[in-house]
């Protein structure tokens, strides 16, 4: 199976995608004729013209306006935002337009869009342009949230995204774009709401998404070894819908659980999952269940204090050690 | 303010409970979920646990007392506050005396009572319930450190948590401290060996014991493992029953009366071959023979949540449509989980009766203290040799009896399946 990155993986997945469907478009800053400002459509526009890839002006209200507009008359819009921190001057059209319109017009208008780009923080572009809105947005009903840490993840998760009729919420990483993974060239779909146990293990279940995912996976190699501990590393890949019931029984087999992600703490993923373990699985738990998050700041400048801010192996080991 | 803590009602029969064993004691304080007492319900010995914080100010009821559900138990206070003065009628155990006895007896409560415990006689204390073990001297005031997971396994395992010393961060009990000290301890009745680890369960769904299922594992485990079973089997001519059962039942009807069954017959003659073969009426109680003057009958009564076996007082001086009447109620109430504890305790042989099913044949395990059990399959046509040598078209019924041999020898048994056999080949016998 060959490898290809994260980015290509993205890519190949929205090439398919607009050969399938005429409806596809992809819309978004420089992601024509600059080819993406990370790269992800590059040569889209040369391949498949300026009616299916399409540049917009620095408005992100205006174009996902737009996006919103169109997928009501039945486009399939693939609106890219250069960085998910900028989604917060859309977030009228995101929060109040897309995630409401389905309930609100009592189910007859669908809103088939994808917003998609990277949500990191971690690679020193400072706090605005760091921010991981991924509890923001799952916290209203009407949108769907997709963190995928792996290229074939990412592949699979956007051709479902794009084939769904709700608004999905596709959240990536510029630290993983340059990675390689093995992904088939036959075309697979990956449902949403179908978590993944990237590693399989019995004394303790770390549960993360997106990039926390590989950092979770470091440190059980790193606990197997050294400490004797196996791990479990569940993958969730779809934060809305939410796959409850991979997280619970592996909860009931470790009886342990760690929940590591990039977001920051308060009110985040962690403490949302921490809330639905202990109410679902309480009489199964031998320990607290612990968190990693990201430390409770914006997204700090400093290159040194930077590297600490965001979990990474020893932080996940360090947490596995105490309740274990 | 005050807290009064009642009678909890801990199973949906239990209209009172009896306070076996009080954990915590006056001026004790107490945390949400800490053990205050044992009560003993209809059903099982259960940890009465508290749901509001405090100290431990007066007891309205003695170690050993029944009381109903919803009655007052005890008073907790705040910080500063004293209890009110007690309600008419309840008693109130003073803190002095009540300090005194656990200083002075660390031995198990459920023994001989002493000459120091006031109330606590044998006759109250039921002899089907499960025992508790004795409270342990040091006991400590605060609630244990342990897990969710720790506290459900040593619930299911009868470990008690403040025997077990904690591996856990800071000190926390956790699952696998609660299991080395269930596979030390030798008596867990309920996890044999054998049983597969819950880990081993792919599949399925985990039901967690009811009172009554803790109750029928724990004694049928201990009859099966500790009473010397042997088994003797007959088989009946079931035509002379079957013939006067119809012309009864034929008159019955006509008269307006009840019909009785096949099982209410196969009751009397067992009252009566029970009261012939008193040997065989008889439990052992370690250093003697109990024989029993009266032949207390018990039957099996599947229900919903397990089986009950109530009893039939003084079964052999009743006429075979007292007993039809008498088990017709019992076994209807049964089902409806209106039985009071009394009327299904102190059965002296019972009675198992699967013919309902299509059983053919069966031996049923021996329902402890008793030393016989009769098990009763269905009456099943087949081809049968009469008195003149010839194979006939018969009716017959498979009784099986289970004896336990520390009461009963071979012998005795045999002798009271053929009073049975006798009986119930010639039905007419039991009307004299």
């Amino acid at each position: 199976m060959p490898e290809i990155t994260y980015r290509e993986a993205l890519r190949t997945a929205l090439d398919e995608e607009i050969l399938r469907d005429e409806n596809v478009v992809v819309i978004g800053e420089e992601v024509a004729q600059y080819n993406g400002a990370y790269k992800v459509t590059e040569g889209l526009w040369k391949k498949h013209g300026d009616r299916r890839v399409v540049d917009t002006p620095i408005s992100e209200a205006g174009f996902i306006g737009m996006g919103i507009g169109a997928a009501m008359l039945g486009l399939r819009p693939v609106m890219e935002l250069m960085f998910w921190s900028f989604a917060y001057v859309a977030f009228d059209q995101i929060v109040n337009n897309a995630g409401c319109i389905r309930y609100m017009s009592g189910g007859r208008v669908h809103l088939p869009i994808v917003i998609r780009g990277p949500a990191n923080g971690g690679t020193n572009v400072g706090a605005t342009h760091s921010h991981t809105p991924e509890n923001l947005l799952a916290n209203n009903p009407g949108l769907k949230v997709v963190t995928p840490a792996t290229a074939y993840d990412a592949k699979g998760l956007l051709k479902t995204a794009i084939r769904d009729n709700d608004p999905v919420m596709f959240m990536e990483n510029t630290l993983l774009y340059g990675e390689k993974w093995e992904v088939p060239e036959s075309e697979y779909l990956i449902p949403l709401g179908l978590a993944d146990v990237k590693r399989a293990g019995e004394h303790l279940t770390l549960i993360a998404h997106g990039r926390a995912v590989l950092t979770c996976l470091k440190a059980a190699d790193f606990l197997a070894a050294e400490h004797d501990i196996s791990v479990e590393v569940v993958d969730l890949r779809s934060i809305r819908p939410l796959d409850e019931e991979t997280i619970l029984q592996s909860v009931r087999k470790t009886h342990r659980a760690v929940v590591v992600e990039e977001n920051k703490p308060f009110c985040g993923i962690a403490a949302q999952l921490a809330a639905i373990i202990q109410e679902k699985a309480f009489d199964d738990l031998d320990a607290p269940i612990g968190r990693v998050s990201a430390l409770d700041a914006p997204a700090i400048y400093s290159p040194p204090l930077e590297k600490r801010q965001l979990p990474d192996p020893q932080r996940v080991i360090a947490k596995v050690l105490e309740i274990c | 303010m005050p807290i009064t803590i009642e009678m909890p009602k801990l199973s949906d029969t239990m209209t009172e409970g009896t306070l076996l064993r009080w954990i915590k004691k006056v001026g004790d304080s107490v945390e949400v979920g800490d053990v205050i007492a044992e009560v003993e319900t209809d059903k099982a010995t259960m940890e009465m646990e508290a749901f509001d914080e405090g100290t431990l100010a007066e007891v309205y009821v003695e170690e050993g007392q029944k009381v109903e559900v919803g009655q007052k138990l005890a008073i907790l206070t705040g910080e500063g506050e004293e209890a009110p003065k007690p309600q008419n009628g309840s008693k109130k155990v003073s803190a002095d005396k009540t300090e005194k006895e656990t200083a002075g007896e660390p031995s198990t409560p459920e023994k001989k009572p002493s000459v120091k415990e006031p109330v606590h006689s044998a006759a109250e204390v039921t002899p089907e319930s499960p025992k508790q073990s004795a409270p342990s001297a040091e006991t400590s005031q605060s609630r244990p450190k342990a897990s969710p997971l720790a506290r459900k396994v040593a619930a299911e395992l009868g470990v008690e948590l403040r025997q077990v010393s904690g591996s856990g961060p800071g000190g926390r009990i956790v699952r696998s401290d609660v299991l080395s000290v269930a596979k030390t301890e030798p008596k867990i009745p309920e996890h044999p060996k054998t049983a597969p680890e819950p880990e081993a369960l792919q599949t399925g769904q985990r039901i967690p014991l009811s009172g009554m299922r803790r109750t029928i594992a724990n004694r049928l485990l201990e009859s099966k493992t500790t009473i010397p079973h042997f088994y003797l089997q007959a088989e009946i001519d079931a035509q002379p029953l079957i013939s006067l059962r119809q012309q009864i039942n034929s008159a019955a009807e006509a008269a307006g009366l009840p019909k009785i069954t096949v099982n209410d017959f196969i009751l009397k003659a067992t009252a009566v071959a029970a009261a012939r073969v008193p040997q065989a009426n008889a439990a052992f109680a370690g250093d003697a023979i109990i024989q029993y003057a009266d032949v207390q009958l018990a039957c099996a009564v599947a229900i919903d949540e397990g089986l009950v076996t109530p009893v039939i007082r003084e079964a052999q001086r009743k006429s075979l449509s007292q007993i039809s009447a008498e088990i017709k109620d019992l076994a209807a109430r049964a089902r409806s989980k209106k039985l009071k504890p009394e009327e299904y305790q102190g059965g002296t042989i019972t009675v198992s009766n699967l013919g309902g099913y299509g059983v053919e044949q069966f031996f049923a395990i021996i329902n402890p203290p008793q030393s016989v059990i009769v098990s009763v399959g269905a009456i099943v046509p087949k081809p049968a040799v009469n008195t003149e040598g010839q194979i006939v078209a018969g009716q017959r019924i498979v009784l099986g009896l289970s004896c336990d041999h520390r009461v009963v020898d071979g012998a005795i048994g045999a002798h009271l399946l053929a009073e049975l056999k006798r009986l119930l080949e010639t039905p007419a016998l039991m009307l004299i």
